[in-house]
Formats: C-alpha cells, sequence, structure tokens
C-alpha cells in the first residue's frame, strides 16, 4: 500500500538526529516491546511479512508522529487483535477475559539462543526458471496495491538493471495476508540516480525486486 | 505519539508515574504472560542478547579477517552468509547476508527505505538514527548530502552505490582497509573498524584516529 512506511526520498524530515547514538533502547518499556515482539513472533501466529504490513498500515498521521517501538506497539496490538490472541476488551481491562488459544510454539528461555542463531530462512528452493538474468535492462511495474508490497514508490516506473540473482525467495505481497509464501525469483537491480531522480549523478540505488515486481524494458 | 491517538485509546487511569505509554506496554506484557504466550525469563534473555553479546564487534572481525585473508575475503563473495558464519554469527536478520566491498571507485551505503532491515548477526539492532524518516528518506535521493553529514565527503568520481533493504536479504559493508596498517594484528585491526563503516555512513579509523 501506499503508506507513510514507504519513505524513500521524501523530504522535510532535516538532519539526522544522531543523539544517544549508541543507546538502543531509550526506556525500559521500549526493551519489553522489543522482546515482547520477538517473542510472540517465535509463536509462529504470524509471519514477519504480516508483522511489517501491521505497522506500516499504520494512518499516516499515527506512523510519522510515533517514535520507532511505538510503531513496533502499535503493530503487536494489531496483530494479537486481528489472531484472537488478546482481545481490545482485555488490553482495555489488563485482565485475560477469555481463554488462551493454542500457538504452535512458546518461546523458553533456554531456547532463546538456538531459535535467534537458526533464524528464519526465506529463501525457499524451487524448479521455477528465472525469468530474467544478470546484466539485463528490466523495468519496474507501476503498481499501487491496497495490500503489502515491498517495492518502493520512488522504483515504480523506473528501468534499472539486473546485478545478481538471489535464488526463490518467499514474496512478501502474498505472504502478509496468509496467502501463501508463493516464492519467486528475487533480483538485486541497480538503478541509476539520474533515472530516478534526474539529477545528472553517476551514483545509484540498488533495490532487491521480486519476479513479478519488473518487466523486460 | 498524537493526541488524538491517545484519545482513541481512551485509556484513564490512576497510575500518575506512569506515561500512556508504559502503561500499555505493562498491559500487554502482563495479558501475554497470564495467557501464557511469553514465557518472562525468555523476554529478559531477548534482552540481555541483544544488548550484552550480539552488536557491531562480530563485524568488525569480519571485516578485519577480510583485510588480512583474501581467501576469506573471496569466501565472503562467494557466499557471505557461509563465510560470516564460520566465525560463529548467523541467525535472525542475517539469514542471507551479502558484503559489498568499498573501492577505489565504490563507495557503499545501506539503508532500509521501507523499514529497519538492518543485518542483525553482524551488527545487533540498529542506532535511532537508522530507523528514522530523516535517514530513510534521504539516504536514496541525497546520499552524499548523508554521507557529508556524517563527515564522510566521497570524491565526485567515485560512485556512491546505495543499497536498500527491501527483501530478506542483509547487506555489510566492507570497509577499505586505512593506509598504514600493514603491520598491525586481526585483532588490532577490529578495533579500526566501526559500526558507522560497515553501514557505510562511515569509515574505518586510522590508527591515530583511534587513539
Amino acid at each position: 500500500m501506499n503508506g507513510a512506511a514507504d519513505l524513500g526520498g521524501m523530504m522535510g524530515f532535516g538532519p539526522i538526529d544522531r543523539k544517544n547514538d549508541d543507546q538502543l533502547f531509550h526506556d525500559e518499556w521500549e526493551r519489553r516491546v522489543f522482546a515482547l515482539t520477538l517473542a510472540m513472533g517465535a509463536t509462529g501466529s504470524w509471519s514477519i511479512d504480516a508483522s511489517r504490513f501491521a505497522r506500516e498500515s499504520l494512518p499516516p498521521a499515527q506512523y510519522l508522529s510515533s517514535s520507532y517501538y511505538e510503531i513496533w506497539l502499535a503493530g503487536l496490538e494489531k496483530l494479537l487483535e486481528q489472531s484472537g490472541l488478546v482481545t481490545q476488551a482485555e488490553r482495555q481491562s489488563g485482565s485475560a477475559k477469555e481463554p488462551a488459544k493454542p500457538v504452535s510454539r512458546v518461546l523458553a528461555a533456554a531456547n532463546v539462543d538456538t531459535v535467534l542463531t537458526a533464524g528464519a530462512p526465506a529463501d525457499r528452493p524451487t524448479d521455477l526458471i528465472a525469468r530474467f538474468h544478470s546484466g539485463q535492462k528490466v523495468r519496474a511495474v507501476n503498481h499501487h496495491p491496497r495490500t503489502h508490497t515491498r517495492l518502493p514508490r520512488y522504483l515504480r516506473g523506473k528501468c534499472g538493471q539486473v546485478v545478481r540473482l538471489h535464488g526463490t525467495h518467499v514474496l512478501p505481497d502474498s505472504n502478509a495476508h496468509g496467502n501463501g509464501e508463493n516464492p519467486q525469483w528475487l533480483y538485486a537491480v541497480e538503478f541509476a540516480a539520474d533515472e530516478l531522480w534526474g539529477n545528472g549523478q553517476n551514483d545509484s540505488v540498488i533495490a532487491d525486486c521480486w519476479e513479478c515486481y519488473l518487466e523486460p524494458a | 505519539m498524537s493526541e488524538d491517538y491517545k484519545t482513541q485509546h481512551g485509556h484513564t487511569h490512576d497510575h500518575s508515574k506512569l506515561s500512556d505509554v508504559e502503561l500499555r506496554v505493562r498491559t500487554l506484557e502482563s495479558l501475554l504472560i497470564e495467557k501464557g504466550y511469553v514465557e518472562p525469563k525468555a523476554l529478559d534473555r531477548l534482552i540481555e542478547t541483544y544488548e550484552t553479546r550480539i552488536g557491531p564487534r562480530n563485524g568488525a572481525r569480519v571485516v578485519a579477517r577480510a583485510w588480512v585473508d583474501p581467501d576469506y575475503r573471496q569466501s565472503l563473495r562467494d557466499d557471505a552468509t557461509a563465510a560470516i558464519a564460520s566465525l560463529g554469527f548467523s541467525g535472525r536478520q542475517g539469514e542471507h547476508m551479502i558484503a559489498v566491498e568499498n573501492t577505489d571507485d565504490v563507495h557503499n551505503l545501506v539503508v532500509c527505505t521501507l523499514c529497519s532491515c538492518y543485518p542483525w548477526p553482524v551488527l545487533g539492532v540498529p542506532p535511532t538514527w537508522y530507523k528514522s524518516p530523516a535517514y530513510r528518506s534521504r539516504a536514496v535521493i541525497d546520499p552524499r548530502s548523508v554521507l557529508r553529514e556524517f563527515g564522510v565527503e566521497v570524491a565526485e568520481t567515485k560512485k556512491v552505490r546505495v543499497w536498500d533493504s527491501t527483501s530478506e536479504v542483509r547487506y555489510l559493508v566492507i570497509p577499505q582497509r586505512p593506509d598504514g596498517t600493514e603491520n598491525l594484528s586481526e585483532e588490532s585491526l577490529a578495533d579500526l573498524v566501526t559500526r558507522d563503516s560497515m553501514i557505510g555512513v562511515g569509515l574505518a579509523l586510522t590508527p591515530e584516529t583511534a587513539q
């Protein structure tokens, strides 16, 4: 969707604020939101794509006026409600009113290291034949789905060149909405700065694009 | 957070010392524990892991090894995920790694314009500025002004390549090895590798600036 999270190329945010540069968390509640989000993610109740969409689909005014972990908190509350794990009434009252729903697993302290070290790879080996090859000129599609996408607005309709094939990866556009992983070829595509911004510069932006984001140019 | 948003959620409470957001988090945490979805000790372990055990020191070891060992550098080019795992760093938010090397002709910079994707096993969780709208919006349209703000002037003859982390692939910048470091050990070299140099907003320190 064309949400507030899609920030590439926007203007007016001013200089980059680097104070407290080495402080990962500014307050205890930020630590808790971070850990709760990871621990709930580990229950397998939603995908990482669904959790990104929950945050990125917040109303633009709310998204831009919230701090990073306020966005995570709002995203987590939304996911818990959507999945029926915690109702709004329970959040408002602060106590459980309905029995817990079964979850695939609960992250135990003893398993934290193993789970983090294993991660959750997004590549899915397939027999699909790549439509594009390295060096090929491509154009990013001009699409504006109301649903999740990882094709930023500033790339849509722009021409670039495939610089690398990453293999076949889970398609976030589909997986975020529970419509299956639908793995597709994933390409690193280099776009000239001048193509994107008309600034005559030699610099470039490289973004990872799933096959359905691209057409031959 | 906006007043409107607070009003929508309409909590009224007596906890005068707790802010609205603190109360929301406490409520949520106690509900999730009560319902058995999370284990409190696991939460503590997650926080401890990223505050004390996983951070840019890991990435610095990768870079220093790449500087001293051409075979290792080649293995980073061939399969960065495996090469980095061989030093003991792998997993969440680093499942698919690519190392991008700065050269005399190219300077690399990493951003995630859509959210905050960042290579956790080698750099830890990102600093606040990396997640900020200012950095995310500007890095792709005007990377040189961003670099200048971080004190890095890239020659006009050098190309700046900005990597927008739109997938689960994570990018680690391998900064150039500073001159005058031929006699340093791998461990001393790692001390020159800053977090910012591995995001691409900085350069590796020289032995003089590291003092």
